[in-house]
């Protein structure tokens, strides 16, 4: 683990942050714009560049936060480190959207 | 903040601004197509539009047709423009619209004469147009008189991280020194659509800008589709993006921090004077940016994170990327690179500057990549089927 950030979250409380990089399982280090102090965390499984990991736990059918807004619904049960991607987040807004 | 940068522009008849001189040839309809790219054959250097519609439209889908065509052929960055049709009306209810503008205009239309009379005799036209076009010059211009906007494609979550807050950091500078400024992608911002309501400057603006959103969120989900796929993109969704929430959180980040003093119709000019703007547009990159070239823009700022292609053929297209893998893959499309948001700790004031670099190279003649590899797309945005 180097001392760069190997994934980025936007705000302080966001469920989730961005791989910069492709991410393999284990201890990461989670970068934060809005200046929080960074945090490690063990990664549970393979993210790529530009997918999320989850930095806390949500319980299948809560909302899934990101920019301290809700980017979606857990479509199941997600836990910290877990990928997340549309297998397990939906949309709110569009009910119909669904992978 | 940076010195001043010096800007130039051609001073059009009326006043406005443009960062190009292009003498176009614009038909009315698809009808019209060889004709136009016929006389743009002969005469070298000037610039046919052709595109698909213009034939029994009728209502509001004629309107907002007759305001593109009118809008793009009065756009600042026009010198001059030859309207062709097949008929006479509908050509010289384009030509006099653009002829508010006090640019040269002249209207052509093809019953009754037959494609070859018509191209004979705009070609003698537009040779004219083009040798006086040709000797315009440029004059310093301000950040007042250049009216920019953005649209985001192929975005993924690198947009939002990289590309989109080094746009915002220009739409700042530019509003702050008087600038006009525009975003749009009614649906793209859905999740964050109160974000949008509570920064417009007043309740007229605000219930405008509901209207326009509400309108077409009901068109969308009256049609009952599944749209993960369609919007978010499958390029988006490969990027990272998961949601339509989650990828409007990241392009509403692009429209920075000033209050929006004003909500145009489709391919509407900004009427409240300067300051930030939004459109009701599609998401889809080339009706998107023809709508607001048609509202006057003369340079767009396109933030992609999975490599969006898209130009213009009268407006610059500059393409921003903070993904590390798309500037390195597709470095041929990208024109300011600010992936070190991501990889390498980079301040955003130094990408914000490098893209204002950039900015001001491109509006004083610096070509973008989109210029360059010929991208042109020019596509009319159609409200429902013609009669």
């Amino acid at each position: 683990m180097s001392d760069k950030p190997d994934f980025l979250a936007h705000d302080d409380g966001d469920h989730v942050a961005v791989a910069v990089h492709d991410v393999e399982p284990g201890r990461a280090l989670i970068g934060y714009l809005d200046g929080t102090d960074a945090i490690t965390l063990e990664v549970l499984e393979a993210v790529p560049l530009g997918h999320k990991v989850a930095l806390a736990d949500v319980a299948a059918g809560d909302a899934v936060i990101e920019y301290q807004l809700p980017i979606g619904r857990a479509s199941k049960s997600i836990r910290t480190g877990d990928y997340v991607h549309t297998h397990n987040v939906r949309s709110i807004k569009w009910q119909n959207s669904v992978a | 903040m940076a010195e001043q940068r010096r800007l130039t522009g051609y001073r059009r008849e009326n006043g406005t601004v443009g960062v190009r001189n292009h003498v176009v040839v614009l038909p009315v309809d698809d009808l019209s197509n060889a004709a136009a790219e016929s006389v743009a054959n002969q005469v070298k250097g000037v610039l046919a539009l052709p595109h698909a519609f213009g034939r029994l439209q009728f209502g509001a889908d004629l309107d907002l047709t007759f305001r593109t065509l009118i809008g793009i052929g009065s756009n600042p960055n026009v010198a001059s423009v030859i309207v062709i049709g097949i008929e006479p009306n509908w050509a010289n209810r384009v030509a006099s619209g653009i002829a508010e503008t006090g640019k040269p205009v002249s209207s052509f239309s093809i019953e009754g004469n037959g494609d070859l009379r018509i191209v004979e005799q705009a070609s003698r036209v537009a040779a004219d147009y083009l040798q006086q076009a040709s000797e315009l010059q440029r004059e310093e211009v301000s950040i007042a008189e250049v009216f920019v906007c953005t649209k985001d494609g192929e975005s993924d979550t690198t947009t939002g991280l990289g590309s989109c807050r080094t746009t915002a950091y220009v739409s700042d500078h530019w509003v702050a020194n008087a600038g006009t400024f525009m975003f749009g992608e009614t649906s793209e911002l859905t999740g964050g659509e109160h974000l949008i309501a509570d920064r417009c400057a007043d309740e007229t603006v605000r219930k405008t800008f509901m209207g326009y959103y509400d309108d077409y969120i009901q068109m969308i989900e009256d049609t009952g589709a599944n749209l993960l796929g369609s919007q978010p993109t499958q390029g988006n969704i490969a990027g990272g993006l998961s949601t339509i929430e989650e990828k409007a959180l990241g392009n509403i980040v692009k429209t920075g921090t000033a209050p929006i003093v004003g909500a145009c119709g489709p391919a509407e000019a900004p009427m409240n004077g300067a300051g930030l703007y939004f459109m009701d547009t599609s998401s889809a990159a080339a009706e998107c940016v023809t709508l607001m070239a048609a509202g006057g823009a003369v340079v767009n700022i396109f933030p992609t994170g999975q490599g969006n292609v898209i130009g213009n053929p009268i407006i610059p297209v500059i393409k921003v990327s903070a993904n590390p893998r798309t500037v390195d893959l597709m470095r041929d499309h990208i024109d300011s690179d600010c992936s070190g948001l991501l990889t390498d700790g980079q301040p955003l004031e130094e990408a914000g500057e490098e893209l204002l670099e950039v900015l001001t190279r491109t509006i004083n003649g610096r070509l973008t990549r989109a210029e360059v590899l010929g991208h042109r797309e020019f596509t009319i945005t159609k409200l429902y089927r013609s009669a």
